[in-house]
This record gives structure tokens, sequence and C-alpha cells, in this order.
């Protein structure tokens, strides 16, 4: 079927793209990895049929967080393979530990499987007036709380950004 | 026929694949934090732990025809985005400091 085809290839980039980001030395190409992969979960997204979300993921991550990246190795200069070696007994542990935290959260999420509903699936359900409604209904505190956070956010960011602190 | 296709692409590709490829990223995630000593990089990988999660909780929602954890992906970005904001203005601070991003100069809370 063709959206499992898609749903590969898109894993395929997605996995490739956070292997570059993991072991790649230069950090502007990390960055340019993880913008790929943040293109290729909004790609699963659209695959979900969950459009909104997929428009505020590339708006969100790609357009704004990952710009900010970049303009901070930018502007710090660190473009460049400048970055020291961690102890051979270090990356070891760091794969090993990757490796086995990925089987405990397959095993764990595994028997989630059997309980997903198989039919009757809503299919407008990610559309933007359906979320619109559950987050101004049922999440409407929240909603508020999350633009004090962002409030808070930007005087903290303009206070330690600053030349001296008193 | 919208109901219909709707059905075949989520019914195309089965919930586990969908956990295998969040737990794949989690933990590329993971491997980059303990991997990586450029601080920078460590920030970027916590962002794509936060979006194997986010694959995970839109994926469980259209499984289990629920809304509500596509609004939780929601508030997980905004606070992603004030994270990023905060983190990096101490990342400035820090290279202000010290002249690097390494997290091995920043060893005094080191046990």
């Amino acid at each position: 079927m063709v959206t499992q085809y898609i749903f590969y290839i898109l894993s395929a980039i997605a996995i490739a793209g956070a292997l570059i980001v993991v072991f790649n030395r230069n950090p502007v190409y990390n960055v340019l990895a993880i913008i790929l992969t943040f293109f290729a979960i909004a790609g699963h997204y659209f695959l979900l049929n969950t459009q909104f979300l997929a428009a505020v993921h590339i708006i969100v991550y790609a357009g704004a967080i990952m710009v900010l990246f970049l303009y901070v190795i930018m502007m710090l200069n660190l473009n460049v393979e400048t970055e020291a070696n961690k102890s051979n007994l270090a990356k070891v542990g760091a794969v090993v530990t990757g490796g086995l935290l990925m089987l405990v959260l397959v095993v764990a999420f595994k028997s989630a499987e059997k309980m997903a509903m198989a039919g009757n699936i809503d299919p407008k359900m990610g559309l933007i007036g359906n979320l619109g409604t559950v987050l101004y209904r049922q999440y409407l505190l929240p909603f508020e709380v999350s633009s004090v956070l962002f409030l808070v956010g930007m005087v903290g960011a303009v206070m330690l950004g600053k030349k001296e602190i008193q | 026929m919208n109901n219909l296709q709707s059905q075949m692409i989520v019914e195309g590709v089965p919930l586990l694949h969908y956990i295998w490829l969040s737990a794949i990223l989690f933990s590329l995630g993971v491997m980059g934090v303990l991997y990586r000593r450029n601080a920078i990089v460590i920030f970027m990988c916590i962002e794509l732990m936060l979006n194997a999660v986010n694959l995970l909780l839109v994926a469980f929602s259209r499984f289990y025809n629920d809304a509500g954890g596509q609004v939780f992906v929601f508030f997980i970005m905004a606070v992603a985005a004030a994270e990023v904001a905060v983190g990096l203005a101490i990342l400035m601070m820090i290279f202000r400091n010290t002249q690097s991003t390494d997290i091995d100069f920043l060893n005094r809370l080191k046990f």
C-alpha cells in the first residue's frame, strides 16, 4: 500500500537525520540534519491525518526553534569541528544505554497495541475546528497558564542575555 | 470516501511500528546526550526526545480516537519553545564567561 511505503521512507529519513545529529561533529550539519528529521516527523503527522499539528510543528520547530539554534551557533562561531572526544568507555556506555533503553521502551509500550481501536476512527478529529473546540472547552486553563509561561520565559531570556547582572 | 481513506491510512501502518519509530528516535536522543560534549548539540538531542514523545502521543491519540493527546502535543510544543529561549540564553551566558560550550568545563556541580 502507498501509505506504508510513505511511512517507511519518512521513518528512514527521520532516523538517518537523528543519526547524523548524534554522530556528525559539525554543529551546523547537526542543525540541518535535525531540521530534516523534523520535516519527516511533520510528514508522519500528515500521514496520521492531523494537519493542524503538522503545520504548527513546521512553524514552531523548523521555523522558530531551529533558526534560533542556527543563529546562536553562527553567533558563537562554533561552525568548526573543534569538539573534543569523550573517552571510549563513555561512548560505548552511551550506545549500550541507548540500545537497552530502546528495547525497554518497545516492550513497555507493546501491550498498548492490543487496546487500540480498529474501526470507527473519526477522520475529522485532527482538523483545526475539532481541536479548537477541545482546546477552548476542556483545556482553557492550561492554555492561559502557558501564556504566563511565555511571558516568564521572555523576561528570563532578556534578563540572562543582559551584559551584566547586578 | 473520506472516511474510508482515513481508515486505510491509519490501518495501513500498525501502531507497533509507530512505537518502534518513537523508541528509536528517543533512544537516539538519549544516546546523543550521553555521547556529545557540545552543550548546544545536547540541547538539540533533548528536542529530538521531545519530538519522539510527540509523535507517539499523536499516534496513540489517533488510534484511541481521543483528541486530548493532540492538545497535549500542542502544549508540549509551547513549553519546548519557552525552554529553548531560556536555555539558549543560559548557553550564551556560559559562553561569555568560559569562551566555550564544552560541558566538561562546567564540572563544579559534579559529584
